[in-house]
């Protein structure tokens, strides 16, 4: 049953990537971009990666789909149509692909008993029996992320703050201009259909 | 019981899924994928009772709590092409 659901999930999965490649429309795009985060995070679920899941709901789904909004109220809702053929880009998509799934074939099957982090003597039964002692929280990959493999974390986390200062920086953090000429620019017109593609016209004060 | 139930929702998810991807208009694409949010949530829910484990019952909240923000958030682009400028407050409310 769980093979089932999963197949199932995966395959609805297969199913959004394509039909968001072949989409014009960029806003209806970034909705099943959505739509595709929920499926994949439902299959995290199913597969007992609860934590993974909510992170992938979280960003995928929530935050992501907020960026690439805000990101299109700069530009067109209509992808541009492309006039040279992108077979070169193709070939270097599919054959770094090939060496991805290439490099899993070394890599310990999913769920094996005899994979490395299983049979290492102290690894796993360590966090199992002591980690309640040692650090506190009932759940065991909370106290892994965040005690065992601190600096890990927290290393990860500079580089991500890092680089959030670094777009920041780069786009230009005096957005907000003061509040007396806010008025000029506030538009006092409707704001137009979304659907008939006019997004270029109420951006001033942003 | 239950797998009948998780079968059923799955069909269910091919059949907004659809929708969603053909979809004439946004707003059909916009209700599809909120109502698969849905169908997310009860087949979290129902696997969870399913496998033992009602405790995805808490996952299945959140997952409805996000799906709720990402509609809200594509709604007021569309009603206003345009996400957190503030400068339509004083005019539409």
């Amino acid at each position: 049953m769980e093979t089932l659901v999963v197949v199932v999930l995966l395959t609805f999965l297969a199913i959004t990537a394509i039909g968001i490649i072949v989409l014009r429309d960029l806003l209806g795009a970034v909705i099943l971009l959505g739509l595709y985060s929920f499926i994949a995070a439902g299959a995290f679920v199913v597969l007992d990666a609860v934590d993974v899941a909510f992170t992938e709901a979280a960003v995928g789904s929530g935050i992501s789909t907020i960026l690439f909004l805000g990101a299109l109220s700069f530009t067109k809702h209509e992808q541009k149509k492309r006039g040279h053929d992108s077979f070169v880009a193709l070939l270097f998509v599919v054959v770094t692909g090939a060496l991805l799934i290439y490099g899993t074939l070394d890599m310990p099957h999913f769920g094996r008993i005899d994979s490395p982090a299983q049979t290492h003597p102290d690894l796993a039964v360590r966090f199992i029996e002591q980690s309640g002692s040692e650090v506190g929280p009932p759940n065991i990959v909370t106290s892994v992320l965040a005690s065992y493999r601190g600096y890990d974390t927290l290393g990860e986390t500079l580089v991500v703050f890092a680089a959030g200062i670094a777009v920041l920086s780069l786009l230009g953090l005096k957005r907000r201009r003061p509040e007396d000429d806010m008025p000029e620019d506030t538009p006092d017109h409707l704001p137009g259909d979304p659907l008939s593609g006019n997004a270029n016209e109420n951006q001033t004060h942003y | 019981m239950f797998a009948t139930a998780v079968v059923a929702l799955l069909i269910t998810m091919a059949l907004t899924l659809a929708r969603a991807l053909m979809g004439p208009t946004l707003f059909d694409r916009l209700l599809a994928v909120n109502s698969f949010g849905t169908k997310t949530v009860l087949l979290i829910a129902v696997y969870g009772f399913m496998t033992g484990r009602p405790d995805f019952l808490d996952i299945a909240l959140v997952y409805a709590l996000i799906n709720f923000v990402g509609t809200i958030a594509v709604l007021k682009f569309f009603e206003y092409d345009d996400l957190g400028s503030g400068a339509y407050q004083e005019d539409d409310f």
